[in-house]
């Protein structure tokens, strides 16, 4: 990626969230509130930095952007308005909008199904994982 | 009192009885549900993208057409009370977002957000009020032990839902009071159950359930109550030691006014 492709995307993901990632004063409440935690290479409150370091090479590459619940409690819990949510969101959108989304499928459905799953439950990793 | 009701997809489908006992209960309490004709999925999650327009446009026109009818906007699923509430918000205070998807939907009048868009736990507390409802319960539940499993959706942001504290929610704990049981308050009632992540990746929600389960029962509930769809799926399909039954809050409701039996 050269030097102006990666301030572009910068510039995208700031743009899509709404948010500023310079206002994050590292006070962690975001990860301390993330239910996947756990399952994220990169950590919630790690993605400012990332942003404003300009490491999207690693962002768009992060498994953390599938495994973000949107359960919201750290766009809740931030004490400065950051959001690393919005921001997980918008990288992740920055991937589904140029690749077209392929972490699922339309033929893996099928097998995906069980008599319970419930409509909603489609419509939004749809949503989320797809464009 | 008649409000325009917008069920949702799941509620046609999977989550009938959420449906089909808030129905039974709105007329024994005695205002009417009139459905919103042809609306459209909400999508399920609220697009985050403040460029998005499209994926709003189901909710705007839902909204618009209570506004027509000069009524209300009542829904029962966590996920379309979530969407219809931020995307009111968005046509209200967006001005980016509100003018585009106007334009984009050629109104006779451009809609600026001013249905009011209501969960039915929110007529409950607000409209009929828990203390009147209390009054009309004929069956009480009494000596149940219910945890409330609020989840995401129904809360968060709150100040943009307005459903209530976000961190120390009271709307459904005031429910099994006004309904005859007892509410047990259990730290984990507001954690995600592992949302959408449960279709291709079981191990979050398998993990996130268990917790739920571990800190309900573990504060002595003997059941869990839910207006999700995807939480009642997610924590139906937990394989947690410590699993007690989940139910849709409606169903809870029905059987207290004395509406349930005979419609199961």
């Amino acid at each position: 990626m050269t030097k102006q492709e990666i301030e572009k995307k910068v510039e995208l993901i700031k743009e899509i969230s709404g948010c500023d990632p310079y206002k994050c004063m590292k006070c962690g409440k975001c990860s301390g509130s993330c239910p996947s935690f756990n399952e994220m290479d990169i950590k919630p409150h790690q993605f400012a930095s990332y942003i404003i370091n300009g490491d999207i090479e690693s962002l768009v590459s992060s498994k953390s952007l599938w495994k973000c619940l949107t359960c919201l409690a750290c766009i809740e819990r931030c004490p400065r308005n950051v959001q690393p949510g919005k921001l997980i969101d918008a990288t992740r959108q920055l991937v589904e909008r140029e690749r077209g989304g392929d972490y699922l499928l339309a033929d893996e459905i099928p097998e995906l199904l069980n008599d319970d799953v419930p409509q909603q439950l489609l419509v939004s990793a749809y949503r989320r994982y797809r464009r | 009192m008649k409000y325009s009701y917008y069920p949702g997809c799941t509620l046609k489908n999977k989550a009938k009885d959420l449906d089909m006992y808030a129905r039974l209960s709105a007329e024994k309490l005695g205002f009417e549900l009139e459905e919103i004709p042809q609306w459209q999925c909400c999508g399920g999650v609220y697009p985050l993208g403040t460029d998005e327009i499209a994926t709003k446009l189901a909710s705007v026109r839902a909204l618009n057409y209570a506004k027509e009818q000069g009524q209300e906007l009542v829904t029962l699923c966590s996920a379309c009370h979530h969407v219809l509430k931020r995307v009111n918000d968005d046509m209200k205070n967006v001005e980016d977002i509100s003018n585009r998807a106007n334009n984009y939907m050629m109104l006779d009048e451009p809609y600026r957000g001013e249905t009011k868009v209501r969960h039915f736990l929110e007529i409950l507390r607000d409209v009929i009020g828990f203390d009147e409802l209390s009054k009309m319960v004929s069956n009480p539940l009494t000596g149940k032990k219910i945890g409330a499993y609020y989840g995401c959706l129904t809360l968060r942001p709150g100040k943009i839902l307005e459903f209530d504290d976000p961190e120390d929610p009271k709307i459904m704990e005031d429910f099994i009071r006004a309904i005859g049981a007892e509410p047990v308050i259990f730290p984990y009632r507001n954690e995600c159950c592992g949302a959408y992540t449960s279709l291709k990746d079981g191990g979050i929600s398998q993990e996130r359930t268990k917790l739920i389960f571990d800190s309900g029962k573990g504060f002595g509930a003997d059941a869990l109550i839910t207006a999700c769809p995807l939480c009642m799926y997610n924590l139906n399909k937990s394989e947690a030691d410590t699993k007690v039954p989940v139910y849709y809050f409606t169903e809870l409701l029905a059987e207290a006014l004395g509406v349930k039996e005979g419609n199961s």
